[in-house]
């Protein structure tokens, strides 16, 4: 026997289920009075730098319908490639950007839209810098895991092209599944749970 | 807040087998909506490291008390009063200071305040089914609740939910984010749920369970629920390329 190294293991996860917005966006299903608004619906104010955007997204399931129950969580950089977060090592992030969206979908058309800037430039971990993205976490009744996965920029292609992840796919094919197409100033981004189209994501 | 650095380490790989596999039939929604290729791993970057932080000045002053947040004046929610309390650790046994963790559930008949939901069992006019909470200098939380109910749902053709409460945890990095649910100490329903048993590892369900705690009850008012949860571990900035923060 050896010593013991005293780890817990993490809780294990269980899906959001059908009613999630009742916990995390209780306006969107009539839930008022309890929290004055939703949490993450406002990314930007007047004050804040960069780019404004919007970006669409659609998630479908196997048989290619769109998901209208699932929520989404995004995570991005500001307009300077930094982190409105104490982890942020680089320096202080625009204040006027909270860098964290959540969104239910649409209840009719499935769309997510998330009002946000153009996010700059995080360095990889051999300080390459990694093209502009967004990180994604999206949760569902049928989704027992939160996925992972990121949302790049089809206007982007030379940093896409050196960039330290979608450059190290296996399968180069798949690398398109995580590029969002502009028109101008809106980013459209479709999400595919399953099938030739699946998404890649991530477990990181 | 305590004087110490942010850590910015990257976190623990996930064990994968200790969470339910996103293909579990049992439960049949998992089968048109679980990814079926092998996800893509790469070392955490500050992307992932990093993540949203939230100040106590969004709580408002009920946020942790459901049976009354959504109550008429001088009313509450129907239900057993229930405390339920923990606290936050990571897989470090560290606690998890001022990260936000939400929470909600069906009222005390199993019926959600939800127009998709249309069971039988009647709405609560006192009683909404959400709540948040920031965690402590020491990762406590703790709430007010009613005891929700058990419902039947559609998968099989008698498939029942056991009394549960939906948790969602905030750590200090996006990658920790988690979405769980808490059940109860001693209820059958548990181990025939098909949901429940998309986790592989009788250990792991058992960590969902809430222990009932007499000596945290308030006597005369509410029984208390003790629910710890464990978010991903980082390592140590030791262990990483710039050695600073040791």
């Amino acid at each position: 026997m050896a010593q013991q190294l005293d780890r817990l293991k993490e809780t294990p996860s269980q899906t959001a289920g059908p009613y999630v917005h009742i916990g995390l966006t209780p306006n969107i299903c009539e839930i008022h009075g309890i929290y004055e608004e939703d949490l993450g619906t406002r990314m930007v104010n007047d004050k804040t730098r960069g780019e404004r955007i919007t970006v669409k997204m659609r998630i479908f399931d196997g048989t290619g319908a769109v998901i209208r129950d699932a929520l989404i969580e995004i995570w991005q950089a500001d307009a300077d490639g930094l982190h409105n977060s104490p982890s942020e090592p680089r320096g202080k992030a625009d204040p006027n950007f909270t860098g964290w969206g959540r969104q239910a979908s649409d209840a009719e058309t499935g769309v997510f839209t998330f009002e946000t800037i153009k996010p700059g430039r995080v360095p990889f971990l051999d300080d390459r810098p990694q093209a502009p993205h967004i990180s994604l976490w999206i949760v569902a009744r049928g989704i027992n895991l939160g996925l992972q996965t990121r949302m790049y920029f089809g206007d982007e292609e030379k940093a896409n092209a050196e960039d330290p992840v979608l450059s190290r796919l296996e399968h180069q094919h798949r690398g398109p599944t995580l590029i969002a197409q502009r028109e101008g100033d809106t980013y459209t981004f479709d999400i595919h749970l399953q099938g030739e189209k699946e998404t890649v994501f991530f477990d990181v | 807040m305590r004087n110490v650095k942010p850590e910015t380490g990257g976190f623990f790989q996930r064990v994968r087998s200790w969470h339910p596999p996103a293909f579990a039939p049992g439960y049949k929604s998992t089968v048109v909506r679980s990814p079926q290729r092998a996800p893509i791993s790469f070392g955490n970057t500050l992307s992932e490291i990093t993540g949203p932080v939230f100040g106590r000045e969004i709580l408002g002053p009920l946020d942790n008390d459901l049976t009354l947040n959504y109550a008429k004046p001088g009313e509450s929610a129907i239900g057993p009063r229930i405390i339920v309390y923990g606290q936050v650790l990571d897989e470090r046994a560290r606690p998890v200071p001022n990260v936000l963790v939400e929470f909600w559930q069906a009222n005390a008949g199993g019926r959600y305040r939800h127009k998709k939901d249309g069971y039988l069992a009647p709405l609560d006019p006192n009683f909404g089914g959400c709540g948040r909470t920031i965690t402590d200098e020491d990762g406590n939380y703790s709430f007010l609740t009613i005891q929700p109910g058990a419902y039947p749902w559609p998968n099989g053709i008698n498939d029942w939910r056991p009394a549960h409460i939906h948790f969602s945890i905030f750590g200090h990095g996006f990658v920790q984010r988690l979405i769980t649910q808490m059940y109860f100490e001693g209820d059958p329903m548990i181990w025939q749920c098909p949901i429940v048993r998309t986790i592989p590892d009788k250990r792991a369900i058992e960590t969902l369970v809430a222990a009932l705690d007499m000596e945290a009850t308030v006597p005369m008012d509410a029984r208390a629920y003790k629910f710890d949860i464990v978010l991903r571990g980082r390592r140590s900035t030791m262990f990483e390329n710039k050695l600073e923060g040791n």
